[in-house]
């Protein structure tokens, strides 16, 4: 059980990386505390399982370091680091028997066999593994084969964290739900770190108390997934979390606001006075389909739009309306009356985001 | 009703014709001769089982099958742990491995009989490097009359000629193992033994399989080598099956007994493949 800490971490796979492109992961200063249910999420190719991996020590990061603890691992193997690791495909030992795969970490850390029949019983009556203990592990389907890739990682309840990458990928629906809550009581019960990576949004929830959203080799957002959803603080949050994303538009400066084409939204002074100080960057205002205000008639403080397009999903309806040449997506409830061909709206103003080069600009952050 | 199209059978001829000519009839012909005796062109007598009872009762033969069992077993019993062993020192990227890759090669393209010619060479106590160094060192060594020598010399050549063979097996079976399989042996901080013997060996299975017939079948069917290298000798220490059924069928012109032996000896072979076979695959339908 540790604190892990990543300090001024980053990696190239190339030997002599040339600029940013180069970097799978981009320097980068983190913390998963002890005993947290984090998830790590983000799009393929984003540099997830590359930091899971210098995380277990399977890949030696190009740059800064990893601390167990406040104390630096770089140097250490993942079979000294005392980590578990899942892997997105199974992986069992063909020729032993489940029960043999499920001791097989514990007899290499040389554990008491009486000690290591308890653990192994413990883990299986969690993952329901029970009747197929004494089966050899090259019989099993998939998804029973995945849960003892997992069981291994869950048996050894003394390491220092259990990383997973995409563990579910392989696993029926159901049963994704049912092992995801099974992670979970395991996390409660043996308050042991967590770090699980998922291009799933759904999943990360579910699972994590707080999600670190990773966007082209950097975390973007570390936060629970009410703050992922209400103050995304990059584009990129606003766009992969929710369905749909957030509606983005950009916009440049003017008196007392912003504006596209004719548009003219009217911001506060004090987010007036910010973007005064940052001549040249591009600016995008965002906000979500869930919190654009649709009026049912015209009224003084609406914008006026024309439906383009409407989508019943069963509980709740999807407009695509443009406004001034901007495609948006609104989201409705049920019961809400739908607008033909004309909608009046407006954006509330604490839903409405401003971003400055992609990152969420605050009203009263101090200039760096 | 049921249209019956029967022509599709003449496209099945070719092969058919194919494996006539190349198994069966000259099978049939041993057969053949293997129930006969046969004197000339016109006289011959049916004899039935009784080349079978004098080849299954001759204790020459006794002597070159256990010879040959032996002999089997001691190749397979060096030459694939060393096969697996190199195969797993190999370097796996870079020029070093082609390099490697390729000299593990050569011995394989060697004929036979040069092989021999080779080794009776090397061996030589007057001209040969490995003859002559080994008894400048106050080794005797005379692999021409001495059974001991002799018998080393033999296999010391057919290791030096088909261990390569295993080794490129295991090489291709040893890459065709997914990453992944040895960063989960690391966390769960296996042994470089238990991953050779969980990981490594099982998945090496099937080449291994291969390896093991082709080995078998093809040490127990030698004759070019050591009837180079040795010509049987000293005495019959070295007179392996196929030699002595050479000296049968050609030496003596037994046909009758000799064809007998050849299916005998062909029966072998055919077992003992089915029971390595067997065994081998039998572990995947245990449960």
């Amino acid at each position: 059980m540790a604190e892990i800490r990543l300090h001024n971490l980053a990696h190239s796979y190339s030997r002599a990386p040339n600029g940013a492109a180069d970097y799978a992961i981009r320097e980068m200063n983190h913390v998963w505390a002890q005993g947290g249910a984090y998830a790590l999420l983000g799009p393929s190719g984003c540099g997830k399982s590359t930091l899971l991996n210098i995380i277990s020590g399977l890949l030696s990061p190009s740059h800064g370091e990893v601390q167990f603890d406040g104390k630096v691992v770089n140097q250490l193997h993942p079979e000294q680091r005392n980590i578990a690791q899942v892997f997105q495909f199974p992986v069992v030992y063909d020729t032993m028997t489940v029960f043999d795969n499920l001791a097989f970490p514990l007899r290499n850390q040389g554990m008491a066999e009486a000690k290591i029949l308890a653990k192994v019983h413990e883990i299986a009556e969690v993952l329901e593994l029970h009747p197929l203990l004494h089966k050899k592990a090259r019989n099993l389907t998939a998804d029973e084969k995945q849960k003892v890739s997992m069981g291994r990682g869950l048996v050894r309840d003394d390491v220092s964290a259990i990383l997973f990458d995409e563990p579910l990928t392989v696993i029926d629906p159901h049963l994704k739900w049912k092992l995801r809550r099974k992670l979970k009581q395991i996390h409660e019960q043996f308050n042991i770190t967590m770090v699980y990576v998922t291009h799933d949004q759904l999943e990360a929830s579910t699972f994590a108390d707080k999600i670190a959203v990773m966007y082209g080799g950097q975390i973007v957002q570390f936060g629970t997934p009410r703050e992922l959803f209400e103050r995304p603080s990059h584009t990129f949050v606003g766009y992969f979390i929710g369905s749909p994303g957030m509606n983005l538009i950009e916009v440049t400066a003017c008196d007392g606001g912003v504006r596209f084409a004719d548009t003219v939204l009217p911001l506060s002074p004090a987010l007036n006075r910010r973007i005064a100080e940052l001549p040249g960057k591009s600016l995008k205002v965002g906000i979500r389909p869930e919190f654009v205000h649709v009026w049912d008639g015209p009224n003084e403080d609406a914008l006026c739009g024309e439906v383009v397009h409407l989508e019943d999903l069963g509980t709740y309806k999807i407009l695509t309306l443009k406004l001034d040449g901007q495609l948006l997506k609104v989201r409705l409830q049920e019961d809400q009356p739908v607008p033909q061909q004309q909608v009046y709206l407006s954006f509330p103003a604490q839903w409405l985001m401003l971003y400055a080069d992609d990152y969420l600009l605050e009203s009263a952050e101090v200039l760096p | 009703m049921k249209v019956q199209n029967n022509k599709a059978w003449w496209l099945v001829l070719p092969v058919f014709l194919l494996v006539a000519f190349s198994a069966i009839v000259p099978m049939m012909t041993v057969v053949n001769y293997s129930v006969q005796d046969i004197f000339d062109h016109s006289t011959r007598y049916f004899v039935g089982v009784d080349w079978y009872k004098q080849v299954l009762l001759d204790t020459r033969l006794h002597d070159s099958l256990l010879r040959q069992f032996i002999y089997s077993a001691c190749v397979l019993l060096i030459e694939i742990p060393l096969g697996i062993g190199i195969a797993l020192c190999m370097p796996t990227k870079g020029r070093w491995s082609s390099l490697v890759l390729i000299v593990l090669a050569i011995p394989l393209l060697i004929p036979w009989n040069v092989v021999g010619t080779i080794w009776q060479i090397f061996g030589r106590a007057d001209i040969g490097l490995m003859g002559w160094s080994l008894n400048e060192l106050g080794i005797a060594y005379n692999y021409a009359s001495n059974t001991r020598d002799a018998w080393v010399t033999v296999l010391i050549m057919d290791v030096w000629h088909w261990t390569s063979l295993v080794a490129l097996l295991c090489y291709s079976g040893l890459r065709a193992i997914p990453d992944v399989y040895y960063q989960a042996a690391r966390i769960d901080r296996a042994s470089a033994w238990a991953v050779f013997r969980h990981i490594q060996l099982p998945k090496l299975k099937s080449v291994l399989l291969i390896a093991v017939m082709l080995r078998f079948m093809d040490s127990f069917m030698i004759y070019t080598e050591p009837f180079v290298l040795t010509g049987g000798g000293p005495g019959n220490a070295t007179t392996f099956l196929s030699q002595t059924l050479t000296q049968m069928a050609i030496g003596q012109f037994d046909l009758g007994p000799a064809a007998a032996f050849s299916l005998v000896y062909f029966l072998i072979i055919l077992l003992v493949s089915w029971l390595f076979y067997t065994a081998m695959t039998h572990a995947d339908k245990t449960r």
